[in-house]
C-alpha cells in the first residue's frame, strides 16, 4: 500500500491549507513553510522507494463517482514524480521568499498557496480522466484570487481576461474527455487506460478533434502562441509569490497533460497536427524572444523569456522521441527553479529600489557584487549555458527536435541565442554600468534572500553539472512511454 | 398522499394561527410540518403507489419532492426575517404553503388534469407574493404582469391538453403514450399543435427564451425573498412537470418535438448568458442567468436517456442550494445598502468575508466551476445530450456557461477587488445557518455527487 504516499502528498496541503484559514497571527507563514516542507520530506520518502521501473507506482484507486465510473485513482511514475518533486521544491522557497514582506491577510494568502500545491501535486498524479479535470480547474481558483487580491496595475480585468482565457481550454478539455468517455468500452469508466484505449480506437478524423480539444487546452495553460496573450499582463499584475507559482509550476501543467493526456489519446490526431503544433510552438520561441529584447520590465520581459522556454519544451514533447522528451521533462524542473529565482531576483530590485524598468536602473554590480554573481548563475542557467541546468534540458530538446526536422532544430535553436541577447543586455543594463541615484540606495542581502538564492544557484550547477539522478528517475518511464506511444511522423 | 394532506393542513393551520394567537409557535410549526412531510414521503419510497390514477409516487416524483420540501425548508429559514417584519404574516405563510402543494401535485401527476392544477394551485400563490410589497409600485408591477403573463401561458397549457385530448382520447400520461404511438399518423397535426401549445405554456413557467419576458422585470420587481422562491421551488417544480411530461408521453414521438426544444435550449442560453452580461442590478442578472439555467435544463430533456433523470434532479438541487445562497446574501447586502445593484458589492469581503464566500461560493457553482455541486450538474447535463448525439449543443452550452463565467465574476471580483467599505453587516443565528448549510450542501453534492445520486437506485 505504498499508494498512501500519494494520498498523502495531496491531503498535507489541503490540510495545512485549511487549518491556515482558521489561524491568524504571525505563526501562519511558519505553519505554511512548515507544512511545505513536511510536504518536500514526504515526497523525498517517495523518491527513495522509488522503483524506477518505468511503471505507475504509488498507485490508490477507489472508487469515487461509482455510477458513472469515475475513480479516485491516482499513481505516479518517474515523469510524475519528477514534476511532484517540483512542486513540493519550489513552494517552500516560494513561501519563503515572502517572509521578507508584509502581506495583508496572509492566513488567506498562505492557504491559498497551499491549496494550489495541492491542485498541482492532483494535477501531476491523477490517473483518472474526471479527477485530472477537477483539479485542473481547482488549481485555477486559487491564483486566480492570489492575482486578484493580492495584484497590482489593472488587476480586474487582467484576472478577468485570465480567468476567462484558461477556462476556455479547459471546457474544450472537458469536452473531449467526455466524448472519449463515451467511447470507452462497456459500462464507461475514465480511468486513464481505458480512455487511451478509447482514444486510439477512433478514426484520425475523430482523433484530430480530440487533438485539438485538448491541445486548446495545454496550449493556453503553458501558453503557446498564439494562445499567448493572457500570459504576460497576468505575470506583471501578479504578486511576486503568484507570479513564481504560475510560472515555476502551474505551466508545466500545460506540458505535462501533453504528455499525460494529449500524445497518448490520440497519436493519429498527432500524427496529422503534431506538425501545426510543433510549427507554432517554434513560432512562439522566435516571437516571444523578439519581443523580450525589447522590454524595459523586467517582470515582463522574463514573462516573455518564459514564453520562449515553453515553446522548445512544447515543441520537444510534439517530436516524440525520447530525447525530446527527456529533455523536456528535464527542462520542466530547470525552467522552474530558474524563473523562480529570476522572479526573486526581480523582486529584489524592486523592493530595494521601488523600480524593475531596465532604463532606470544601472550599476547595481558596484554597490552588491555578490547579488551580482548569483543574479549573473541563475542568468546563465537561463540561457543555457553549458555546465547549468538549462543547458542539459535545452541540448536534449534540440538534439530531439533535430531529429524530427533539422530546419525546425535550427529555428528552434534560435532560442538559445536570442535568450542571450535579451537576457544579457537586461543585466548589462541593469547590474552593470554606473550606479544612479535609483540602485546606489541597493544595500546588502539579507539572510532570507541569501537563503533562498544560494539555493537556486546551488540547484542550477548541480543539476547542469551531474544531471544522471534526474534523468536516472525518468529514463525507464520515458522508454516506456516512447515504446507504447511514440509517433511515426 | 398523507405527505399532500399534511402539507394541505399545514396551510390551513397557518391562515388560522390568526384567529387563534399562536402566531408565534407558527414557524417551528410549519418547519416541524416540512420535516413531517418528508419523513411521510419518504416512508412511501420504494412503493410506486397510485393514488385514483390521478398521482403517482415513483421514485422520481419522491425524490423531487424532497428536494422542493428541503428547500423550501431553507426559504422558510432564511425569509424569516423579512416576514417577521409584514402585518399579516400569516396569510402569506399559508399562501406559501399551498404553493408548496401545487408543486408536489406538478412532480407527480399522473393525468393532465393535475398537471393542470399542480401548475395553477402553484403559481396563483406567487401571482399574490409577488405583490406582497403592497407600497412599492414595482411589486406591484411585478405581481401585475406575472399574473397575466402566467394566465397566458395557462390558457397555452389548457388549449395544448385539449388537442392532446383531441389526438389521443385521454388525460392519463400513460395513455396518452400508448395513444400517441398508434394514432401517430392519424391525427398528426392535432398531435404536434398540441406539443408545440403545452411547450410555450411550460417553458412560460421554467421562464425559458422566447417566453422568458416577464421574468427579469418579474425577478426584480418582486420582494427578494419572492424571488428566490420563484427561482428555486417553482422553478424546480416546473422542470420536474416539464420532464414528466415528456418522458412518459411523448418520448417516443422525438422526432416531433426534439428541434422545437433543442431551438428553445439554444435560445435560452443565448438569450439568458448575453443578456445577463450587460445588467447592472444583481436581481435582474440572476433573472437572466436564471434564463439561461433553464436552457441548460432543456438540454437534458432533449437528452432523454437514463442520464437525464438523475440530470434533471441534480440540477434542480445543485442550482436550488447555490440560489438560496446567494438571494440570502443579495437580501443582507440589498438591506444594508438600500440597493441591490452589482456594485452594491463592492469590497463586501472586507469586512464581511462569511457574505462574500459563500457568494462566491453559490456564484462559482452557478458558473459551473469544479468541484462544486453546480458543475457536476452541467457536466451530467453535457454528458447526456453527448450520449444522445447532440455535440453541436454541448458546444453551444459550453460557450454559454463561458459568458456566464463572465458575469458571475463581475460580481466575485467586485466583491474582493472592490475599494468601497461596507459596514460590517449583522448576521442573526438563522441566516448563517442556512448560508453554511447552503455552502456544505454545494459543496458536498460536489465533492460527492453520489450523495444524491445513489438515491435512485432504492
Amino acid at each position: 500500500m505504498t499508494g498512501i504516499i500519494t494520498v498523502i502528498l495531496i491531503l498535507i496541503p489541503l490540510l495545512a491549507g485549511a487549518l491556515l484559514l482558521i489561524t491568524k497571527g504571525e505563526q501562519v507563514k511558519r505553519i505554511a513553510l512548515a507544512a511545505s516542507l513536511l510536504e518536500l520530506v514526504v515526497t523525498a520518502v517517495a523518491l527513495f522507494k522509488f522503483n524506477g521501473t518505468g511503471e505507475r507506482e504509488f498507485v490508490i484507486n477507489y472508487p469515487w463517482i461509482k455510477s458513472l465510473g469515475i475513480n479516485f485513482y491516482v499513481g505516479m511514475d518517474g515523469i510524475s514524480l519528477l514534476l511532484v518533486l517540483l512542486t513540493s521544491g519550489l513552494v517552500p522557497l516560494i513561501i519563503f521568499s515572502s517572509f521578507n514582506k508584509t502581506i495583508e491577510n496572509p492566513s488567506l494568502f498562505y492557504s491559498l498557496i497551499l491549496f494550489m500545491q495541492m491542485a498541482l501535486v492532483g494535477v501531476f498524479v491523477a490517473m483518472d480522466g474526471f479527477l485530472f479535470y477537477v483539479f485542473w480547474e481547482l488549481a485555477l481558483i486559487p491564483i486566480w484570487f492570489i492575482c486578484l487580491l493580492w495584484g497590482s496595475g489593472e488587476k480586474r480585468s487582467i484576472t478577468f481576461k485570465f480567468f476567462i482565457y484558461t477556462l476556455t481550454g479547459s471546457l474544450f478539455m472537458l469536452a473531449a474527455l467526455i466524448y472519449l468517455y463515451l467511447h470507452t468500452d462497456g459500462t464507461h469508466s475514465f480511468s486513464i487506460d481505458a480512455l487511451y484505449a478509447a482514444g486510439r480506437s477512433l478514426d484520425a478524423a475523430k482523433q484530430a478533434w480530440i487533438f485539438w480539444g485538448m491541445f486548446i487546452a495545454f496550449a493556453i495553460k503553458m501558453p503557446v502562441f498564439p494562445f499567448h496573450t493572457w500570459q504576460p499582463d497576468t505575470y506583471v499584475s501578479a504578486p511576486t509569490q503568484g507570479t513564481m507559482l504560475l510560472s515555476g509550476i502551474m505551466l508545466k501543467m500545460g506540458t505535462y497533460g501533453l504528455i499525460r493526456w494529449l500524445v497518448p489519446l490520440a497519436p493519429l490526431g498527432v500524427e496529422q497536427w503534431g506538425n501545426t503544433a510543433i510549427i507554432l510552438s517554434v513560432i512562439g520561441i522566435i516571437y516571444a524572444s523578439c519581443l523580450a529584447i525589447y522590454q524595459k520590465d523586467m517582470k515582463r520581459l522574463i514573462a516573455y523569456s518564459s514564453i520562449a522556454h515553453v515553446g522548445l519544451i512544447a515543441a520537444g514533447i510534439m517530436v516524440v522521441n525520447s530525447q525530446g522528451l527527456q529533455g523536456s521533462i528535464i527542462q520542466m524542473i530547470s525552467h522552474g527553479i530558474n524563473v523562480v529565482g529570476l522572479f526573486f531576483i526581480v523582486d529584489i530590485i524592486e523592493t530595494k529600489t521601488n523600480t524593475r524598468m531596465t532604463d532606470k536602473l544601472g550599476g547595481i554590480r558596484n554597490v552588491n557584487p555578490n547579488f551580482a554573481v548569483v543574479f549573473l548563475i541563475v542568468l546563465l542557467g537561463s540561457v543555457a549555458l553549458p555546465l547549468t541546468n538549462g543547458f542539459v534540458g535545452e541540448f536534449l530538446l534540440i538534439n530531439g527536435i533535430y531529429k524530427y526536422g533539422a530546419w525546425i532544430a535550427a529555428f528552434a535553436g534560435l532560442t538559445v541565442i536570442l535568450g542571450a541577447v535579451y537576457m544579457l543586455r537586461s543585466y548589462q543594463s541593469v547590474m552593470l554600468g554606473n550606479t544612479n541615484s535609483v540602485t546606489e540606495k541597493f544595500d546588502s542581502l539579507n539572510g532570507i534572500e541569501k537563503t533562498i538564492l544560494v539555493i537556486i544557484c546551488a540547484l542550477i550547477l548541480i543539476i547542469g553539472v551531474y544531471p544522471k539522478p534526474l534523468l536516472d528517475i525518468v529514463g525507464p518511464a520515458v522508454e516506456m512511454y516512447i515504446q507504447n506511444y511514440g509517433v511515426n511522423y | 398522499m398523507k405527505a399532500l394532506i399534511v402539507l394541505s393542513l399545514l396551510g390551513v393551520v397557518a391562515l388560522f394561527a390568526e384567529i387563534f394567537k399562536f402566531k408565534k409557535i407558527l414557524f417551528p410549526a410549519i418547519i416541524l410540518g416540512l420535516l413531517a412531510t418528508i419523513v411521510l414521503l419518504t416512508s412511501e419510497w420504494g412503493f410506486d403507489n397510485t393514488y385514483f390514477r390521478m398521482l403517482h409516487m415513483d421514485t422520481y416524483a419522491i425524490l423531487f419532492m424532497c428536494l422542493i420540501l428541503c428547500t423550501a425548508i431553507l426559504w422558510f429559514l432564511f425569509s424569516k426575517n423579512y416576514f417577521d417584519s409584514m402585518s399579516n404574516i400569516t396569510d402569506y405563510y399559508g399562501l406559501v404553503l399551498f404553493s408548496l402543494v401545487g408543486s408536489m401535485l406538478l412532480v407527480s401527476y399522473n393525468n393532465m388534469v393535475m398537471l393542470f392544477l399542480g401548475v395553477e394551485i402553484l403559481s396563483i400563490p406567487v401571482y399574490v407574493l409577488a405583490g406582497s410589497k403592497k407600497d412599492d409600485a414595482e411589486s406591484n408591477e411585478s405581481a401585475m404582469k406575472y399574473f397575466i403573463m402566467g394566465a397566458f401561458a395557462t390558457g397555452f397549457l389548457l388549449f395544448g391538453i385539449a388537442m392532446i385530448y383531441g389526438a389521443t382520447g385521454s388525460f392519463y400520461l400513460h395513455d396518452i403514450a400508448q395513444g400517441v404511438e398508434v394514432k401517430k399518423l392519424e391525427m398528426p397535426g392535432l398531435l404536434t399543435g398540441g406539443i408545440i401549445f403545452l411547450l410555450a405554456g411550460l417553458s412560460f413557467k421554467v421562464a425559458a427564451a422566447p417566453m422568458h419576458f416577464w421574468a427579469p422585470d418579474v425577478y426584480k420587481g418582486a420582494p427578494t425573498v419572492v424571488t428566490a422562491y420563484m427561482a428555486t421551488i417553482v422553478k424546480a417544480s416546473a422542470f420536474a412537470a416539464f420532464f414528466r411530461l415528456f418522458a412518459a408521453c411523448f418520448f417516443t414521438v422525438k422526432g416531433e418535438w426534439s428541434a422545437m426544444i433543442w431551438g428553445l435550449s439554444v435560445l435560452s442560453i443565448v438569450v439568458g448568458n448575453v443578456t445577463a452580461v450587460f445588467q447592472t442590478n444583481a436581481k435582474r442578472m440572476l433573472a437572466y442567468s436564471s434564463i439561461s439555467h433553464a436552457g441548460f435544463m432543456l438540454v437534458a430533456i432533449l437528452g432523454m436517456n437514463e442520464l437525464s433523470t438523475k440530470a434533471i434532479l441534480f440540477y434542480s438541487a445543485a442550482y436550488s442550494v447555490a440560489s438560496i445562497a446567494a438571494f440570502t446574501v443579495l437580501l443582507k447586502v440589498s438591506e444594508a445598502r438600500k440597493s441591490d445593484d452589482i456594485n452594491a458589492f463592492e469590497g463586501l469581503a472586507k469586512n464581511n468575508p462569511l457574505l462574500a464566500f459563500v457568494m462566491t461560493v453559490a456564484l462559482l457553482s452557478m458558473a459551473g466551476i469544479p468541484p462544486l455541486a453546480g458543475f457536476f450538474a452541467k457536466y451530467y447535463i453535457f454528458t447526456s445530450a453527448f450520449a444522445s448525439g447532440y455535440v453541436g449543443l454541448v458546444i453551444i452550452a459550453i460557450l454559454g456557461s463561458l459568458v456566464g463565467v463572465y458575469y458571475y465574476f463581475k460580481i466575485i471580483i467586485a466583491m474582493y477587488a472592490g475599494e468601497n467599505k461596507v459596514e460590517k453587516i449583522n448576521l442573526d443565528t438563522i441566516t448563517k445557518t442556512v448560508l453554511l448549510i447552503s455552502v456544505a450542501l454545494t459543496i458536498a453534492f460536489g465533492i460527492y455527487p453520489d450523495l444524491l445520486l445513489d438515491l435512485f437506485r432504492f
